[in-house]
């Protein structure tokens, strides 16, 4: 038998990932053909070649493309992640999963990576195909790209984000009776993000209202990235705790 | 390896006022084949679980190849296999990804990995149709695909739960087969839950019997067909002239307890230690032509209907505690 330990975990790691790979790039249950892979070329098709040419030289150069960096792997990972423990409910692996020999940090850490590398992938790769697109359409022979705090603080908001709806996702997950039970708890917690804020936003006194956006404009674009980070960490932090918290074997194989 | 694979002492576990699995102590020693009998809802299912770690007892203690269950659950599920209430297979998944999937799991080298999956598929009849998806696989495959996973790593402890449960009698047979062939080869000790008492007496070494999650009886097949039987002696009688008038001088013998014509023959119970031969000359002396006599004990299912023999639970337990054991 092979040596165990603390280096182990992350082949473990590994391992869950790749089967969630697989199972997410295989054909569907009716045989639909490659329909993992065909969701993948639609979604890389819309951000990486419709959007960027509908857009035009605004896909790189203006802030707002850190939107989509941040709201594309939300999207893409709410989507897949619902899966995660509910799906291996459904379809009664659960149970065979918790009774082998992976620890179970290795089975959340290899579901939520899983997740998060799906979601940073296609928005990562959807987003170069948007700079090739634009400098293609529009470049007239000069290469377009992203400015460097678009580019470095959009990688870093892709993770971030991508790691906010794969730790809620497998929180929701853990204890939904169904896949689509925890998709529908996912899409109202994302559309709670995003309308909470806008709604609460201007809830607030007209003056508090401006007060705010007085001192947004006082600040420079780096620090209010930064800001949204440090947030969206912290966030992630309190979500990952909570899922490792939530994730007992014991209460598991109860209800599997 | 441990004389005792599996030691339990006073294990119990209960959902709310359910006892799922009470006061279960048993031995089962290294390399044997025990079944573990019991009616639906009895705590099969939970006692494979509180033995894999999956499930904290209530009360009492296990150790499983000398780890316990309780603190040292890990251990265990690296020495063991399970084939358990499902076969746990990815559907979307081919038979060879789902191999790949447990044996990089059980941490097995690429080359010692991709040699043991040729190995069990080629066994189970199963390694030409390796890259199909196991879902479009029939049940009897796919559970044989499950039990090739669970010894996949060489597992010193099998656990099979009820694992031709559900299959035509054509695919438990071929599975039946298979499972000896490998359990054979494999020299592992084999948990094996069941209600099917002709794969019981044709697998296991050791049978126990379990009710309402009490332990009723324990021994060898033989064992607990003598004890249900209390030694009584069954036979068998065909042949012609098998009328009433034989019918009433064997319920006259004394040795004789009971007389049943049975389609075409008649059954006969005797007294333990009684002789067959001198019944066999009176009913011939009688006018009967005897063809054939068969002797035998009590059967394992006699044995089984005996021991769990019991009026039958409230409907409203009978489902909580299956509820429960799920």
């Amino acid at each position: 038998m092979s040596e165990r330990g603390s280096a182990s975990l992350w082949t473990d790691v590994a391992t869950v990932m790749w089967k969630e790979w697989r199972e997410l790039l295989s054909p569907g249950r009716r045989g639909s053909g490659r329909s993992g892979w065909l969701s993948i070329a639609i979604t890389v098709g819309i951000f990486g070649i419709f959007l960027p040419w509908q857009m035009g030289l605004d896909w790189v150069q203006s802030p707002m493309a850190l939107v989509y960096w941040g709201w594309v792997p939300l999207f893409l990972v709410s989507g897949v992640v619902a899966d995660a423990f509910a799906g291996e409910r459904e379809r009664h692996t659960l149970e065979t999963l918790l009774a082998s020999q992976l620890p179970d940090n290795a089975i959340l850490l290899g579901k939520l990576l899983a997740a998060v590398s799906y979601g940073c992938l296609l928005t990562v790769a959807g987003l170069l195909l948007g700079a090739l697109t634009v400098t293609l359409a529009f470049g007239q022979g000069r290469l377009l790209f992203y400015p460097t705090l678009v580019a470095v603080g959009g990688a870093v908001l892709c993770v971030l984000a991508s790691g906010l709806a794969a730790c809620a996702g497998v929180f929701v997950s853990l204890r939904a009776a169904s896949v689509r039970q925890a998709a529908q708890t996912l899409s109202i917690a994302t559309m709670l993000l995003i309308f909470v804020p806008v709604y609460g936003l201007q809830a607030l006194p007209a003056s508090v209202r401006a007060a705010g956006l007085a001192w947004m404009s006082r600040q420079n674009s780096t620090t209010v990235l930064l800001a949204v980070l440090l947030v969206l960490a912290a966030l992630d932090a309190l979500l990952l705790a909570a899922a490792r918290l939530r994730f007992q074997r014991a209460k598991l194989a109860l209800n599997v | 390896m441990n004389e005792i694979a599996i030691h339990t002492e006073n294990l119990s576990r209960h959902f709310g006022d359910v006892k799922a699995v009470d006061g279960l102590t048993l031995d089962v020693p290294a390399g044997a084949v025990l079944g573990f009998l019991g009616p639906n809802g009895s705590g099969k299912t939970t006692t494979i679980r509180l033995l894999l770690g999956l499930l904290q007892p209530t009360a009492g203690q296990a150790s499983v190849l000398g780890w316990d269950t309780r603190t040292q659950a890990h251990e265990i599920r690296w020495r063991c296999g399970a084939l358990l209430e499902h076969t746990g297979l990815y559907e979307r998944l081919s038979a060879e990804d789902n191999l790949e999937f447990y044996g990089r799991i059980a941490h097995l080298p690429a080359t010692e990995r991709r040699a043991r999956m040729r190995e069990l598929l080629e066994r189970a009849g199963l390694w030409e149709r390796r890259r199909e998806p196991a879902g479009t696989w029939s049940r009897g495959m796919q559970q044989k695909l499950a039990v090739a996973r669970a010894l996949l790593h060489r597992p010193q402890l099998l656990f099979l739960d009820e694992p031709t449960s559900g299959l035509d009698p054509e695919a438990a047979a071929a599975l039946r087969d298979d499972l000896e062939r490998m359990v054979q080869s494999e020299g592992a000790t084999v948990f094996l839950t069941t209600h099917n008492l002709a794969e019981a007496e044709r697998l296991c070494q050791r049978v126990a019997v379990i009710r309402r999650g009490r332990l009723l009886d324990v021994g060898t097949p033989q064992e607990l067909r003598a004890r249900a039987g209390g030694g009584a002696v069954h036979v068998e009688l065909y042949g012609r002239g098998l009328d009433e008038r034989v019918l009433a001088l064997l319920q006259a013998r004394p040795e004789v307890t009971s007389v049943h014509p049975h389609n075409d023959h008649l059954q006969i119970e005797l007294r333990p230690g009684s002789d067959v031969a001198p019944l066999v000359t009176a009913v011939v002396g009688a006018g009967g032509q005897v063809e054939e006599v068969r002797k035998g004990s009590a059967s394992l299912e006699e044995a089984f209907l005996e021991l769990v023999r019991e009026e039958a639970p409230p409907p409203s337990q009978a489902a909580s505690q299956k509820e429960g054991a799920r």
